[in-house]
């Protein structure tokens, strides 16, 4: 198999490393790169789409197996809404494949572009995780290909320990070859949207908490650059499916044609070019703009009817947005709060970002229940991400900070989310994941890969 | 996978620049190590002094209070190590952001009238084909990436062919050329090519030079004005750089009268 030398980023482009890049198209070529791993004394990584914000999908001087040949969609059922997958399959491929015929997947991320086996290595969740947990909940069955060469079958009744470790076990017992996921029934291609403004964060978490059992989704922006009375103010969108009946003609709404996002905004200016317009805005002053102006849009109440693909996919609406962050690309903090220390714990976050002047240009909160993975990081609570631009002058002063923030999400019983966070140390990770956990952890690691050939940047810096 | 200490992890607000230098036990490129180490670089130290290399690595260290170089002992003119020991370093660094080739051998055949053509096989051996063992595989791997440096030692003796040292002077004659040829082939992949061409530097190699040595330098300043040069990302610099003025003018005299010249 080719291998190419190449230089690999992250997806906030502020992490880069060099790995050799094989691209395999079967199990049997998966297997003969551990092989040629171990000869060559480098470890080994699975990339899906490279849609972390972290070293999630990084292994600097590794071999980095890019797994996006592995892309068909090698059944689907249309009456039982079950699909199985190679696992390079992308989260675009399987709703459009599904979404004609009434179905949806049950949990989506905010991106379309994600792989599947990306997807359930890092145990996504949507706007849904109250009420459909993450992503791993669906997944019927799943074959993954072992360092040691073992094809491995799980479901989970059928080797259950590795199937509750693999989802979310971040690529570092196995590399997924094909999954079997469960799709949701849907009756129309529309949700209906209600959207209301919250004036401080703890309006924000309370129609969090009271607004998500009335819906299928809920999702807060928050205004992270204003603080005093409005600290957390923001804009709550709250959505539920159709029921049958209510969609007078869901054929059409299911339509592709009538999903797709536009290319053109006003049918005029590609949008594929916004990205370089709004660069000059990717400043704190620009940002905060932002930010005002979207609350004050925000402030009439209304509710409306969105498709789906609209709904979910946010980050893809401007294509490379993520590129207008500039030079030093972005980083995003997630920290995930039991629903009763929440507001005390992020009302100190957002005024030590306030006050250090580094403020988050984007926030976003969800509501979140608990799960049986292993390496979980659901609570019975909520979430909060917040993006930061990287410069060259902030990077200190930032991680300082961030470091901050993460001892007082671990002293208000906080855990955190590796498909995001950049900056967590192994002491950190323990301190949440617990040390049993761990070790269970470890133990099946070492009972997979004996040699110790699945590593990442993420594994190195969270596990080392 | 390694026995080696380990350096911290690199992260988007504490990232890391790598670089390995090829013959760092001494002189300029143990100079180069402590000034790129106290700029944040992790680095690889490459040479065939296990004890000096060792040392500086612990100096470093301990100075920087965490890990920060790792040693690798090896000799240039094994050849056929080279590409292990690259992909080896490579993992344990995490990267490879910079290359610095300064191993050098400088033997002298003990005046005008006087030949040896084993000396001149092992400068050859160690300052050429030493520095093309290690910088054809890197160059390969920059190139591929659309990233990296390269930092070469060449001197102000590869210049002109003069009367004392024939060998040495062939050596780095062709090891700049050689990095001119790859910064020719890699700048349009993004890769910088730094020619550095010192002249005197009060090193143990001094000691071994016949006659006055004006203008020496201590390998400190030496190690800072290629620290200063990487930064830029130039292409060429004499140091001190003084000596570019020197060579201008030595470059330019005719061979009529260089011939006739005693030095």
């Amino acid at each position: 198999m080719q291998k190419n030398f190449t230089q690999l980023e992250n997806f906030g482009h502020s992490l880069s490393a060099p790995a050799y890049l094989i691209q395999p198209r079967s199990a049997e070529e998966i297997y003969s790169a551990f092989q040629q791993a171990k000869k060559m004394g480098v470890t080994v990584t699975a990339r899906g789409a490279g849609r972390s914000y972290n070293d999630a999908a990084l292994s600097g001087g590794g071999i980095v197996l890019d797994m996006s040949a592995m892309n068909q969609i090698l059944e689907w059922d249309p009456v039982t809404g079950q699909i199985r997958c190679e696992s390079g399959v992308t989260l675009e491929q399987v709703w459009q494949h599904v979404e004609p015929s009434g179905w949806w997947p049950a949990v989506v991320s905010g991106t379309m572009k994600t792989t599947l086996g990306g997807c359930l290595a890092a145990n996504i969740h949507g706007k849904n995780n109250f009420k459909m947990g993450p992503i791993g909940e669906h997944v019927v069955e799943f074959t993954a290909v072992l360092p040691t060469g073992a094809e491995v079958i799980c479901t989970p009744k059928k080797n259950a320990d590795l199937f509750y470790a693999m989802i979310g076990g971040y690529g570092m017992l196995g590399i997924f070859t094909s999954i079997t996921m469960q799709m949701k029934r849907i009756y129309s291609g529309l949700l209906s949207v209600d959207a209301f403004p919250v004036r401080n964060l703890h309006e924000q978490l309370t129609a969090l908490h009271d607004g998500a059992p009335k819906h299928d989704y809920i999702v807060g922006w928050l205004d992270t650059m204003t603080g005093g009375s409005s600290l957390g103010r923001g804009q709550i969108h709250a959505a539920r499916y159709l029921h049958e009946g209510e969609d007078p003609n869901p054929q059409e709404t299911m339509k592709l044609k009538n999903q797709i996002l536009p290319p053109r905004i006003f049918g005029v200016f590609p949008k594929g070019m916004l990205h370089y317009f709004m660069r000059p805005f990717g400043n704190n002053l620009g940002w905060w703009g932002v930010n005002t102006a979207k609350y004050i849009a925000s402030l009439r109440k209304h509710t409306f009817r969105q498709p789906h693909a609209a709904f979910h996919f946010l980050l893809d609406y401007v294509p490379n947005w993520e590129l207008s962050y500039g030079r030093g690309g972005l980083i995003q903090y997630q920290s995930f709060l039991p629903k009763e220390t929440a507001e005390t714990a992020w009302m100190e976050l957002l005024q030590l970002s306030i006050k250090n002047r580094l403020p988050s240009y984007l926030g976003v909160t969800k509501r979140h229940r608990p799960d049986n993975f292993l390496l979980t990081h659901a609570v019975d609570g909520f979430s909060l991400a917040m993006d930061f631009k990287v410069t060259d002058g902030n990077r200190a002063k930032l991680r300082s900070m961030l470091l901050d923030f993460d001892k007082i999400v671990l002293a208000n019983r906080g855990r955190f989310y590796f498909a995001k966070n950049s900056e967590t140390t192994s002491e950190t990770a323990l301190a949440f994941y617990g040390k049993e956990t761990v070790d269970k952890f470890k133990k099946l690691k070492k009972r997979c890969d004996p040699n110790g050939l699945l590593e990442s940047d993420l594994y190195r810096r969270i596990f080392g | 996978m390694s026995d080696l200490p380990k350096l911290a992890p690199a992260t988007p607000l504490s990232p890391r620049r790598r670089g390995i230098i090829v013959g760092a036990s001494e002189g300029i490129g143990a100079a180069l190590a402590r000034k790129l180490a106290k700029e944040g670089y992790a680095l690889a130290l490459v040479a065939r002094q296990k004890d000096k290399l060792n040392a500086l690595c612990v100096e470093i260290n301990s100075s920087s209070n965490e890990t920060r170089a790792l040693s690798y002992v090896h000799d240039v003119s094994n050849y056929d190590e080279v590409p292990d020991l690259l992909r080896k370093i490579i993992a344990d660094l995490g990267g490879l952001d910079t290359v610095v080739f300064m191993a050098g051998v400088n033997y002298p055949p003990g005046g005008a009238d006087k030949y040896n053509f084993e000396n001149d096989r092992k400068m050859i051996e160690v300052n050429l084909i030493g520095g093309m063992a290690w910088l054809t595989p890197v160059a390969e791997m920059f190139q591929n990436a659309k990233a990296g440096q390269i930092v070469g030692i060449g001197s102000v003796a590869g210049d002109r062919g003069r009367i004392g040292n024939p060998g040495y002077n062939t050596s780095k004659a062709g090891f700049a050329t050689y990095l001119e040829a790859l910064r020719n082939r890699l700048t349009r992949y993004g890769v910088n090519v730094l020619t550095v061409k010192p002249g005197f530097v009060k090193t143990e190699m001094l000691k071994a030079a016949q006659g006055a040595t004006p203008f020496a330098i201590s390998p400190e300043k030496a190690a800072d004005d290629i620290y200063a040069a990487m930064r830029k990302r130039k292409q060429l610099i004499y140091t001190a750089s003084l000596w570019r003025w020197i060579m201008l003018v030595i470059q330019h005299v005719p061979s009529v009268i260089f011939r006739r010249m005693s030095f």
